[in-house]
């Protein structure tokens, strides 16, 4: 039945795939991962602030990136973005952040609302003797949660993070929405254009998941290195 | 040294610590026992304002603990802590839980920090153990880097919670003989602790709290005194501690 089926053409579109496709999904996931981390792990702070509008306005804008679907938010960055930067530098017309900065600012800020989930149980994993310890020593609030807390959350979240990467990882296919070519947009394009659909979602499908089933076997292992000894 | 003027304390409508008076001499041991929930452990931490209290005054030094103006971590540097369970910080090895404070708050460089930390390893006898990470300490081990931890910060005064009642019965005394060396050095120390063995040998008051009030707060021949006059509870609390 596969004599039909033209397997050359993946062959012949693999830099295509990999050089333009997998690099973006890549970089867009590296990104993201990083800036979502940093700007969750303040999120996950100010959730746990006993300032109360501090923990109230981190909640809720939680539970409002968690309540929508991925699709809308970056359709909604996309074309809100240029206005609100627009009206906030007053200019009279809007500001053009491009398709890939509107794509990483919007994964930044929808993933940063997980990350931020799994930080604050990552910080409250953590008993409250250590911070008193640190704070007896004399050290400030940053500092306790700089040397102290944040290192031993951060470890102790590190499989649930790399997990929440991986779905991130899946995630960034759709960016097609926003006409970039991510890998699973190369491949589309390979396949529209050659009439080899079939092909290509297959192969398609099988690289994220090899790519998925290995990082989730990394974590694995890597949940057992960095176990801190107790 | 230390000063603490009619506190009173609440959780909620749950109060804790109800008009607790003392003050503790520089160079004095204050050895604080009490049965379970009688707010020992409360009193202690709020002295370096780990525990806020809602009435009274606490006067460290010649600094008002309670004052909102007051420069907090600046103030706990000098003070030391102790904690029952120990409390190092599991990530870094025990030389850096030594040095991580004192490059911090005190701006020491890193060699300074790491001659002072080790001279107190070795005071402790656990310097060999200096790149090992908590974890692979015993409990008597870990306590003994938490002294030293302590220590490092060159404090005017240290306060112990608990210290030896997480430990193992083998590992009480390599503890207590470290605070027994501290204390006949002339550290100021206030110790809320069960070894009786220890408040006889250096302590030099005794203050026994019940139901969060200071019961009684006297010298140590009185308290063991045992034709002195003792409060009803404080008879009763320590018969049951005292071997027989």
């Amino acid at each position: 039945m596969f004599s039909d089926f033209d397997f050359d053409v993946i062959w012949r579109s693999l830099p295509y795939l990999f050089k333009e496709g997998m690099t973006f999904t890549l970089t867009l996931t590296a990104m993201a991962t990083v800036g979502g981390i940093i700007f969750g792990t303040l999120l996950a702070m100010m959730r746990l602030s006993r300032f109360r509008w501090l923990s109230a306005v981190a909640g809720t804008y939680v539970n409002l990136m968690r309540s929508l679907p991925l699709l809308l938010v970056i359709f909604w960055f996309y074309f809100l973005v240029p206005y609100i930067g627009a009206w906030v530098i007053g200019s009279p017309t809007p500001i053009q952040v491009g398709a890939f900065w509107s794509s990483v600012i919007t994964f930044t800020m929808f993933e940063a609302a997980f990350f931020c989930e799994i930080m604050r149980a990552g910080i409250q994993s953590v008993s409250r003797g250590q911070t008193y310890a640190a704070y007896a020593l004399g050290l400030n609030y940053w500092q306790t949660m700089g040397s102290v807390i944040l290192p031993q959350a951060f470890r102790n979240m590190i499989p649930v993070l790399l997990t929440q990467t991986i779905v991130l990882f899946q995630d960034t296919s759709l960016v097609y929405v926003l006409s970039i070519t991510d890998f699973l947009g190369a491949a589309s394009k390979v396949a529209q254009r050659d009439g080899r659909l079939v092909e290509m979602y297959v192969f398609a499908a099988l690289v994220y998941f090899i790519i998925c089933f290995t990082a989730s076997r990394l974590v694995r292992v890597l949940q057992q290195r960095v176990a801190i000894v107790r | 040294m230390i000063e603490i003027k009619h506190v009173s304390k609440w959780y909620g409508s749950f109060q804790v610590l109800t008009d607790c008076t003392t003050s503790i001499g520089a160079g004095e041991v204050v050895v604080v026992c009490g049965p379970s929930g009688s707010g020992k452990s409360t009193l202690i931490k709020t002295v370096n304002a780990l525990e806020p209290f809602q009435q009274g005054e606490i006067i460290v030094n010649g600094i008002s603990v309670g004052d909102p103006k007051t420069d907090l971590p600046k103030l706990r540097a000098k003070v030391g802590m102790v904690f029952q369970h120990f409390e190092l910080f599991p990530h870094l090895s025990v030389l850096d839980n030594l040095t991580l404070a004192q490059t911090k708050v005190l701006g020491r460089g890193k060699d300074e920090a790491a001659d002072r930390a080790l001279k107190l390893l070795d005071r402790v006898g656990l310097k060999a153990h200096q790149s090992k990470y908590p974890g692979q300490l015993s409990g008597g081990q870990q306590q003994r880097v938490a002294i030293a931890r302590a220590l490092s910060m060159d404090p005017i005064a240290m306060l112990f919670d608990e210290p030896t009642s997480a430990l193992d019965p083998e590992m009480v005394n390599e503890v207590l003989d470290v605070m027994v060396d501290l204390a006949k050095e002339g550290m100021t120390m206030m110790v809320v602790t069960h070894e009786m063995g220890f408040a006889r040998k250096v302590a030099d008051r005794v203050i026994f709290m019940d139901g969060g009030r200071i019961v009684e707060d006297t010298g140590k021949d009185e308290f063991f005194d045992p034709r002195g006059e003792r409060s009803e509870r404080a008879r009763q609390f320590l018969s049951k501690i005292l071997p027989h």
